[in-house]
């Protein structure tokens, strides 16, 4: 893809300033930096909770908290990490990156992509305060698992459930705003000249997953609302007393939550997808097969749902489709994972941070692939659901997959942000930290699963004690490690002791982003460049 | 980078160290029934394709990480696309998936299949308990009893050396024969639970309004031990399960004297206790059913479980203090225990809780009260 850019656009760069540029944002550069910083933030705030919880099962016996608060912090770590962080740092790259990839102005619809930012603090701040009432003893947060299955959310949900309700509400017209906008600018914006088989693969990654958005997060709200009337309303839904099946709940939440799964790696798979060729100076190899294998995984999505629900006693015919169909998710992934290689392969290869979390991304992601591919077969799932196995898969996919992806996509435009290159060793160091620590973290939650650990349990027989403490210990060393990270961020921003970015920032880059300044000026392609 | 080095060398060290503190499992264990071998076959197999599949793609990966790079002076070649590899890439994991896929199926149809069996018990799962019925199906026996953590407090709060069996104990154990085809029948009194036997390869939910099933059956004696897998609240890590399997002779001999204490159980109802027999069993009563939630000081968990101590309800009218007792509270995590438990206990209990921790009422409740409550 080669661009040419008409230098006649005047750029007086009328920023407004004060608290008023961010509170009344159209740009969507500000807007995708604060939706970053949002998730940045809730990154420690899940974090800490996190930690909270590997403090607890550092070993048997309860030591720091009650088995009713550790639910609280089991469910808000899920829920935080899900929607604060992963979501909307993928919408913060979408807003940063999608106009300046397909040669846009801004985002087509700029005051709505305010207003969907905006929902967000609110929406957090009702489910966090309901944890920070819990803590000054006025009453339970969530304790139900992020899945927060019926009747224990409904009829046994504490006070606290109808914010939750409210919170996800507020999360979900958010996401799918964030989602309208992102179609409407991919459809109308793009530079002439550039067809849809031109776009970088992360804004054809973006375009699925906001279909994939626009699909299911209505489901979530409808989910929430059938929760909201039964425990207010004297619906019976969910209430098998009143007539209502429990299992319902479980097929609508996943019915969005499988979708809600591919939602959180598909944008992760195009950033991984543009780092790769960059550093392998090579260009992708497959891109239409990248692209159909995409479009494959987000169909298939919609087909796989009940495998999360294998041990409900669903007849014997359903668990077999549901099997099929899980399995067959491996044929596209496996895909996208030898294109990948298949790119690396005679390339040029350099090994600057982004492209380290790269290369980690495709083994550790394929590793989460590999354990997925293992869960789908029915008879073994018996044995794995809702064990410990779980927990190390579906970290592996969304911490050193959809998080690896992020920070990946962090490093490789930070320059492009700020204009200032990050400390390359300091990025070198959080990288291998974190991925030591993570896989200290994770990876003997395997054999715990294995060896007959349940989830969600805050305390455990001895057998289990071992790998326990080794996972804990990992966690506090990659949790801490993120800090290195923050400080890296910052360090580039303020742009001390920093070199300046130029505007290709990478030898290998192609794209219409590094034909912009760095920093990339606050309102850029006023007029559209031309790709040919 | 020696620092992070230094780092992992530590995290080495830790690991070699911990390795000489108890035996450990790294994988699935086979178990003790078809069902559980058969999982353990089929995960040994995938799992096996998945390392062997690794290695050949991380392989290639490694190889083009170390030999194709710039600092080596690789000249970036030119390609982008072959259509011949993407078809075979596409195709050979099809033919992987097949191998999979046949005997998966052919476990999963052996597991779903529970005709033909010898005996069935019906698993009610309660927070944050088990109660098994014998009285279903085939040689139906009028046994029916709740099955409770008997894991002390103190253990759990690191007051007392923690048992082999810790957390994973119960009062009263599944008593089942050897060699016989047992079917299981799931439901649940309130939220969803899911009964789980590693060494079975069982695992199922029990969910409110439905009926699930599975089977078990295994030619070794022995006692197996397992926990609640779905997340039901908050002593969702306190229900243990644990079965029994005993040969023909022992079973024999534990039905006869289960009768018994059922009959002895229906005589104790009839008699009239004094305080200090309502206090004592209702102590023991209350451990087991209501310290989870009230807790063992009578205190409750503010905002989340009442207290007992001087609440109206104790010390107040006590045929209210029954009704609550026998009917529950609708709407709220208080259950119904007139179900669960006999006048005797009842009576205990209710006596227990209006003079214990200082409430000091006085009122003694005997069974026949209770009787006539219901």
């Amino acid at each position: 893809m080669s661009a040419v850019i008409e230098e006649h656009h005047d750029d007086h760069d009328h920023k407004p300033t004060g608290i008023g540029r961010w509170l009344f944002s159209t740009n969507h550069k500000d807007i995708g930096t604060m939706y970053l910083w949002f998730s940045f933030t809730m990154l420690f705030i899940g974090g800490a909770l996190a930690l909270v919880i590997r403090a607890e099962l550092f070993e048997p016996g309860l030591q720091f908290v009650e088995p009713e608060f550790f639910n609280q912090l089991t469910t808000l770590h899920g829920l935080i990490m899900v929607f604060g962080v992963i979501m909307p740092a993928f919408v913060g790259l979408a807003n940063w990156m999608v106009p300046l990839m397909i040669g846009a102005p801004d985002m087509a619809l700029p005051r709505m992509n305010n207003w969907s930012f905006w929902l967000l603090p609110g929406a957090f701040g009702i489910l966090i305060a309901s944890l920070i009432m819990s803590i000054m003893g006025m009453g339970s947060a969530p304790n139900f698992g992020w899945t927060f299955y019926a009747p224990l959310s409904t009829t046994y949900g504490p006070d606290s459930t109808d914010y939750f309700i409210f919170s996800v509400h507020m999360m979900g017209i958010s996401s799918i705003m964030g989602a309208i906008n992102i179609i409407a600018t991919i459809i109308n914006m793009r530079a002439p000249g550039m067809t849809y088989m031109k776009m970088p693969i992360f804004v054809w990654t973006w375009f699925i997953t906001a279909y994939l958005l626009i699909a299911v997060m209505p489901i979530l709200a409808g989910v929430v609302t059938m929760m909201l009337t039964d425990r207010n309303f004297g619906t019976s839904f969910f209430d098998a007393a009143g007539g209502g099946d429990p299992v319902l709940f479980q097929h609508i939440f996943w019915f969005f939550g499988h979708p809600e799964v591919y939602i959180m790696i598909l944008p992760a798979f195009g950033i991984i997808s543009q780092i790769v060729p960059t550093f392998s100076r090579k260009k992708i190899f497959g891109y239409s097969s990248m692209v159909y294998a995409t479009s494959s995984i987000a169909f298939l999505s919609f087909i796989v749902w009940a495998h999360h629900m294998f041990t409900t006693g669903m007849p014997v015919a359903t668990e077999l489709f549901f099997m099929y169909a899980t399995m067959l998710i491996a044929v596209p992934t496996g895909v996208k994972v030898f294109n990948w290689v298949s790119t690396m392969w005679q390339g040029s290869l350099t090994f600057e941070t982004p492209m380290l979390f790269a290369i980690a991304f495709i083994f550790l992601f394929t590793i989460g692939g590999f354990s997925g591919l293992m869960l789908s077969i029915v008879p073994a799932d018996f044995q794995y659901h809702d064990t410990y196995f779980v927990v190390a898969h579906f970290h592996y996919v969304l911490v050193t997959g959809a998080l690896y992806g992020i920070f990946a996509g962090v490093y490789y435009w930070l320059p492009k942000w700020t204009g200032n290159m990050y400390d390359e060793s300091l990025g070198k160091w959080h990288f291998w930290v974190s991925t030591i620590s993570v896989n200290i973290l994770f990876f003997p939650m395997h054999f715990v699963g294995l060896a007959g650990m349940p989830r969600r349990i805050p305390d455990y027989n001895m057998q289990f004690a071992e790998f326990n403490q080794i996972a804990s210990i990992g966690a506090f060393i990659f949790g801490f490690s993120q800090l290195i990270l923050l400080y890296n961020v910052i360090k580039t921003i303020r742009g001390k002791n920093t070199e300046k970015a130029t505007d290709q920032v990478w030898e290998g880059a192609e794209g219409l982003e590094w034909t912009l300044p760095s920093p990339a000026p606050f309102h850029s392609f006023t007029t559209p460049p031309t790709v040919k | 980078m020696s620092a992070a080095i230094r780092v992992a060398s530590f995290i080495g060290l830790m690991l070699v160290s911990m390795q000489s503190w108890a035996e450990y499992v790294l994988d699935l264990r086979p178990g003790v029934t078809s069902v559980s071998q058969g999982a353990y076959e089929i995960h040994t197999l995938v799992m096996w394709i998945c390392v062997v599949i690794g290695v050949i793609v991380f392989g290639v990966m490694i190889y083009s990480i170390i030999v194709h790079r710039k600092s080596r002076g690789y000249k970036a070649a030119k390609f982008d696309d072959n259509l011949t590899v993407e078809i075979v890439w596409t195709v050979i994991p099809f033919i992987i998936l097949g191998f999979m896929a046949v005997p998966a199926t052919t476990a999963l149809l052996a597991m779903e299949d529970t005709s033909n069996s010898d005996m069935s018990i019906k698993v009610t799962g309660y927070q944050w308990k088990w109660h098994y019925d014998y009285n279903v199906g085939e040689n139906a026996k009028d046994i029916n009893f709740f099955s409770n953590m008997t894991t002390p407090m103190e253990e759990i709060q690191n007051k007392a050396t923690k048992n082999i069996n810790y957390l994973l104990e119960v009062d009263n154990h599944v008593v089942v024969p050897v060699n016989q085809k047992i079917r299981l029948l799931f439901t649940s009194a309130d939220v969803i639970h899911a009964w789980w036997i590693p060494d079975f390869g069982v695992k199922k939910d029990a969910i409110p309004g439905y009926i699930n099933e599975s089977w078990f059956k295994t030619d070794q004696i022995g006692t197996y031990r397992g926990q609640c897998a779905e997340l039901c609240g908050t002593n969702h890590g306190f229900m243990p399960i644990v079965v029994e399997v005993v040969s023909e002779a022992d079973y024999e001999k534990w039905i006869a004297s289960k009768m018994e204490s059922a009959a002895a159980a229906k005589a104790s109802s009839n008699k009239t206790w004094t305080k200090a027999e309502l206090m004592d069993h209702g102590k023991s009563v209350y451990a087991t059913n209501c310290a989870a939630c009230h807790q063992a000081n009578g205190a409750g968990i503010p905002n989340v479980f009442p207290g007992l101590i001087g609440t109206p309800v104790i010390t107040g009218d006590v045929a209210k203090h029954i009704d609550v007792v026998v009917n529950g509270v609708s709407g709220t995590a208080m259950q119904a225990f007139g179900a669960q438990l006999n006048d005797a206990d009842l009576a205990a209990l209710v006596t227990y809780e209006r003079n214990a921790w200082g409430n000091d009422t006085g009122d003694i409740v005997q069974p026949a009260a209770i009787k006539a409550a219901r």
